[in-house]
């Protein structure tokens, strides 16, 4: 039964990888634009060498990367390697491989943002479930106001404002980057120290700028929960405010906000691009911005592709999970 | 004989916006190990409150004012909140109406028992702990299995009983069950009242019934009592209160339920039940009675014996001299 069930969704996991991954395949095909063809284009202007030899380089270029083949069978190759998990290879950084960028850029998107991500939902459930729970003293429940109030701010903003005063004008922390310049990335205790004094204000802004938002929501869950018979009969039964706080009241209303916090997790390169952008941190926020501005499409199609891929496991993960969370919830 | 039970002069208000609502005002009751009490009365007159003052389980805008409840030689008034949170379970126990919804949906039966066993000083081993909470799970004629299964797989009625399981875990000598049978279809209603039964002679203890179903009432406690407005009416024993009941309240009570002579009829008491943020002066009774006099007007009668073991509040009846 079990078994099966974890089969079923591995199977849809493949079938939407497939899915993504034959439209990333045909969408720049039937597109009226040549990717191709406005890359050197756009190389030649800029004086890299004469309009005349253009066709020839894109003849050979196509040549080189299979594009001239009839279409199913780039489609097989296609498949192919991507089964190889090849991703291809950049057309702006060659000869580097999708593959190797997204492995340069991941720890930096998972060192904030999904760190940060993880951070605001244990932290902003915490108080929003706390803010809701009667028995709490009043100051703890009023702990999370600072936070509903920031939401209205947005993170950017946020983040241009502690830029502005904490990096520019108190010179505290870096303005921007991922290590100081200069340095070379190590394994030492003073590299990570110098890492984490970079993380520390795109942290702030991103942490700021979602945790009002779990804890609205938590708050919202609470207040229904409460008053739930089996937390009544849990106080009844002589239980202490701790464990029914633990036990009864915050597992039950922490139900709905797992599936908000897979969603949230998917999101995560989309609500923090920005944020690398602006503090200069090459995530793979910054790969695909890069990618889109320099028009380089095989990096595009492949992190967008590999974002598709990390959500659709996610959703497995989470609808494998959730059962273990909520036993009502079966096949 | 020592009683279980002693309640003596319990008032509990809720302070609402449109003013103090005197839910329970003074309320006296003793009862012995063992006895089965029936607490009955329109919706409204403080049955509930009753119960949860009982558990000093009163929420804000609620507040207990006043009196005391005594079980063996414990005054539950006066313990600290954290002896409170002991008492309850061991000395006085709950059985809630709401058993659809009583048990955590997300976790075991199982734990749900453990963790009340576990929040007493009983110094019980992990697996006398477990043993315990099967052999309860026996008593009230479930099965051991039922320990390692979760609410949603349990019928209504089944339900109710690991409530009631619970309930029984530490051998309280008090238990209030607040209309533990409301939510039930009539067969299940009876087994279940057949089981509460049971497991409360083999305990000894005492115990409410709160409840609307004067049939399921006659038949299965000691003594009833009639609540109005938050005051006793009447306490008697089932007979008395069946065929002779005195006060008129209780009288148009029980003149109100159907029996086959009167098939068809209904006779209700005529009037509706005051708010309790405007009651009538003297006894809250008067202006729907038919055998008011005038000091009913002026007077709040006392509560007091006017029999051998039966208890009322009217001007109509003198104390037994
Ligand atoms: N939380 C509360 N806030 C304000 N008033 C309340 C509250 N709880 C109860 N009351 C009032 O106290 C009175 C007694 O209510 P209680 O629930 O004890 O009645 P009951 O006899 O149990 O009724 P039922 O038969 O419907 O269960 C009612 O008039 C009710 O309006
Ligand atoms: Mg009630």
């Amino acid at each position: 039964m079990k078994i099966r069930k974890i089969i079923e969704r591995i199977f849809f996991f493949l079938l939407v990888v497939w899915a993504a991954s034959t439209i990333t395949f045909f969408i720049p095909r039937i597109s009226s634009r040549n990717p191709v063809r406005e890359r050197f284009g756009q190389l030649a202007r800029s004086g890299g060498f004469a309009p005349a030899d253009l066709e020839i380089i894109i003849e050979s270029f196509n040549q080189k990367f299979g594009l001239d083949l009839p279409l199913w069978e780039q489609y097989t190759n296609y498949v192919g390697s991507l089964a190889r998990l090849d991703l291809g290879v950049s057309m702006f950084q060659f000869p580097k491989t999708v593959g190797e960028l997204i492995n340069e850029s991941l720890p930096w998107t998972i060192g904030l943002l999904v760190t940060t991500t993880i951070l605001s939902f244990i932290i902003g459930n915490l108080m929003g479930a706390i803010a809701a729970w009667p028995k709490a003293p009043r100051w703890l429940r009023n702990l999370a106001m600072p936070f509903v109030l920031f939401m209205g701010v947005p993170p950017v903003l946020l983040a241009i404002f502690l830029l502005f005063f904490i990096a520019f004008r108190l010179k505290f922390l870096p303005l921007g980057g991922a290590y100081s310049i200069g340095t070379v990335p190590n394994l030492s205790l003073e590299f990570a120290l110098d890492v984490l004094k970079h993380q520390i204000l795109p942290a702030t802004a991103m942490i700021f700028g979602s945790v009002g938002g779990w804890v609205l929501s938590m708050r919202g869950m609470g207040i229904t929960i409460q008053g739930e018979d089996y937390v009544l009969f849990a106080e009844h039964k002589g239980l202490s405010g701790f464990t029914i706080f633990k036990d009864y009241y915050l597992r039950n209303a922490l139900l709905p906000q797992v599936t908000a916090f897979a969603l949230a997790l998917g999101n995560v390169v989309s609500s923090g691009i920005i944020i690398e952008q602006l503090f200069g941190l090459p995530g793979i926020g910054t790969l695909l911005h890069n990618a889109i501005k320099f028009n380089d499409f095989v990096v595009i199609y492949g992190v967008v592709l590999f974002i598709t891929i990390a959500i659709a496991a996610l959703m497995v993960f989470v609808e494998l999970l959730y059962p273990l969370l909520d036993p009502r919830i079966q096949d | 004989m020592e009683p279980a039970l002693k309640i003596n002069n319990l008032q509990v208000s809720y302070y609402t916006d449109a003013g103090r609502a005197r839910a329970l005002d003074g309320v006296n009751l003793t009862l012995n190990p063992g006895e089965k009490l029936g607490l009955v009365g329109e919706s409204g007159s403080g049955k509930s409150t009753m119960a949860l003052a009982m558990m000093r389980m009163i929420k804000p805008p609620g507040r207990i004012e006043g009196g005391e409840v005594i079980i063996g030689d414990v005054n539950l008034t006066t313990l600290s909140e954290e002896d409170m949170l002991k008492a309850r379970l061991s000395r006085i126990a709950y059985i809630p109406q709401g058993a659809m919804n009583s048990l955590n949906p997300v976790t075991r039966i199982g734990a749900q028992m453990v963790d009340a066993i576990k929040a007493h000083d009983t110094g019980m081993s992990k697996k006398e702990i477990i043993e315990k909470s099967m052999e309860s799970l026996e008593s009230v004629d479930l099965k051991r299995e039922v320990f390692k299964m979760y609410p949603h797989e349990l019928s209504g009625g089944m339900k109710q009983r690991v409530c009631i399981a619970i309930g029984i875990l530490l051998e309280p000598q008090v238990i209030v069950a607040d209309e533990p049978t409301s939510a039930l279809d009539v067969i299940t209603q009876r087994q279940v009242m057949e089981t509460i039964d049971k497991v409360q002679d083999k305990l000894g203890a005492a115990i409410i019934l709160i409840g609307h179903d004067m049939g399921l009432m006659a038949q299965f406690v000691d003594r009833v009592a009639v609540m109005y407005t938050g005051r006793l009416m009447e306490v008697s024993s089932v007979k008395d209160m069946f065929t002779r009941p005195k006060h008129p309240y209780a009288v148009d009570l029980i003149h109100s339920l159907p029996n086959l002579e009167n098939k068809g009829v209904f006779k209700g008491i005529p009037g509706v039940a005051p708010a309790l943020l405007r009651l009538p002066s003297g006894c809250s009774f008067h202006p729907r009675c038919s055998q008011a006099i005038e000091i009913c007007q002026k007077d709040t009668p006392p509560y007091q014996e006017i029999e051998d073991n039966r208890f009322a509040a009217c001007h109509l009846f003198q104390e037994k001299a």
